[in-house]
């Protein structure tokens, strides 16, 4: 897999560090935490994930990805997105 | 039909033509008892023991493809009961004495094989951490022998030793661990639950999960409506996907972990070897074949194949292990959708929903699992409390943090 990072361009997955789903966003109530922490949609098909440019620019990246096809969507830096 | 020596020798009088089919291909019934959700070894070692051991079989096992064409067909085929923590030894333990005693009792030859399993250390405090380990072992009643440096030379004299950054200063030795054909246990339990009545229904993809005051009345399948009292989802890879049928969400994910044979080669390993700092992880089949993998590839997948990176880092720690295979081709490669849950423990266990019950999590090592997780899925279909050996299963124990985590990685699932 490619990750098209906005900062460097396309790059080999493998200089990537995966962190998973993007959607979790951490709450502010202390009785949300189990669901943030632990439960997961687990999504068949196309599903916002976060990857971290480890071997690169060091951003964090929220990729488009289909984790049926591994096919790649697009890739934006994780502070411009919406948490 | 009874498999033995007699009925062997009377079909190789006859010209084998009295064998029949091991399991009927059954149409689905419009009601059952219980209704098992995936038929791969843990789905139909589930209806063979609540047949066998609970005695009902008003039950059906639906399998949206043919039975075993899951993990059940692509795993390493390993079997093992070296765990530290209490909660996984006991029942990892209570499978591995089910293996024992697997063939007589579902008379079906499952090749099993207790040839050991031999854990690699490459540093002193590698070695305390594997000698705790199988301290905690001993404790429980199983085998452990740690072993030095000369003794892992002279079962495997091959091994790269000497390697300068990771040479091996010894290894921890199971010797009832070992393999199992992992088809044929599939086939074995298939054959069991069904002369006991259980039907298997191939090709039946359950579509959604009927639920009527918070309480499963059946499933829509695709060959239509099944109505029934219990429900257990024993989907692996899938599980998130048909508990969400049920408006549930689990904690896990569902990741893809490749594994790999060569080319047949005469006898050369008798045992299972694991490598102590790359992960990989060897055997060699009756056909030759050295069957091996490594970890998962670290990013959600339901893909069934892997990518080349990880093929990379499994090949590394085969070369780095026992530089002498380097000459060896690769036969045949494959990926498998691994339920990996929070803290790297499987699930046993009732969810929210009145009827239906859970088994998954069983993240990259539910082969070894097989029996004893059939097991204590029927035993808790049938009782409705969990088995003794499987207390520590519990669905709630992620909000309660009693969490078993064996790898002490923290809630990460690729970490597992």
């Amino acid at each position: 897999m490619r990750i098209p990072c906005p900062f460097c361009g396309d790059r080999d997955a493998s200089e990537f560090v995966y962190r998973g789903d993007a959607s979790p966003a951490r709450p502010s109530s202390p009785d949300a935490f189990f669901d943030y922490v632990y439960l997961r949609d687990n999504l068949a098909g196309p599903m916002r994930e976060h990857w971290y440019h480890a071997q690169g620019c060091r951003n964090w990246l929220v990729v488009e990805r289909d984790t049926v096809s591994h096919e790649i969507f697009g890739a934006s830096l994780a502070r411009s997105c919406a948490p | 039909m009874t498999y033995s020596l007699f009925t062997l020798a009377r079909e190789a009088l006859r010209g084998h033509s009295g064998w029949r089919p091991a399991w009927r291909d059954a149409a689905p019934k419009p009601d059952y008892d219980v209704l098992i959700v995936g038929g791969g070894g843990h789905g139909l070692a589930s209806a063979y023991y609540l047949a066998k051991e609970h005695g009902i079989t008003n039950v059906a096992v639906l399998e949206k493809s043919y039975i075993g064409s899951g993990n059940a067909g692509r795993n390493t085929t390993i079997i093992r009961s070296n765990y530290l923590l209490p909660g996984n030894e006991r029942f990892y333990e209570k499978s591995m004495q089910l293996w024992e005693g697997l063939e007589q009792d579902l008379n079906y030859n499952a090749m099993v094989s207790q040839r050991g399993v031999l854990n690699l250390f490459h540093s002193d405090a590698q070695r305390d951490q594997y000698a705790r380990r199988g301290n905690a072992m001993r404790l429980h009643g199983v085998d452990a022998e740690l072993l030095d440096a000369a003794a892992v030379r002279a079962m495997y004299p091959f091994l790269d030793d000497a390697n300068a950054r990771f040479p091996i200063r010894g290894g921890l030795l199971q010797r009832r661990g070992g393999t199992a054909r992992h088809d044929a246990v599939v086939w074995g339990y298939a054959r069991g639950a069904d002369v006991r009545g259980v039907d298997i229904v191939q090709n039946c993809e359950v579509l959604g999960i009927d639920v009527a005051n918070g309480r499963v009345t059946g499933v829509q399948t695709s060959r239509g409506p099944i109505r029934a009292q219990k429900i257990g989802l024993v989907c692996a890879g899938n599980s998130s996907r048909v508990a969400a049928m049920a408006g549930l969400r689990l904690p896990i994910e569902s990741h893809v972990l490749q594994a790999f044979v060569s080319e047949g080669i005469k006898p050369l390993i008798d045992g299972v070897i694991t490598f102590g700092v790359g992960h990989f992880y060897v055997s060699q089949s009756d056909k030759g074949g050295l069957v091996f993998g490594g970890d998962i590839d670290g990013y959600n997948s339901y893909a069934q194949r892997g990518s080349l990176p990880v093929v990379e880092d499994v090949m590394e720690g085969g070369m780095a292990l026992m530089p002498m295979i380097g000459r060896l081709r690769v036969l045949r490669q494959w990926g498998g959708v691994m339920d990996m849950s929070m803290d790297g423990s499987p699930i046993i266990d009732r969810t929210p929903v009145e009827g239906l019950y859970l088994n998954a999590g069983w993240c990259y090592g539910g082969f070894k699992a097989t029996p004893a997780s059939g097991w204590c899925f029927a035993h808790l279909l049938a009782t409705d409390t969990p088995h003794a050996t499987a207390t520590a299963y519990r669905l709630d124990r992620f909000a309660s943090g009693r969490l078993l985590d064996e790898k002490g990685q923290g809630a990460q699932a690729n970490l597992h």
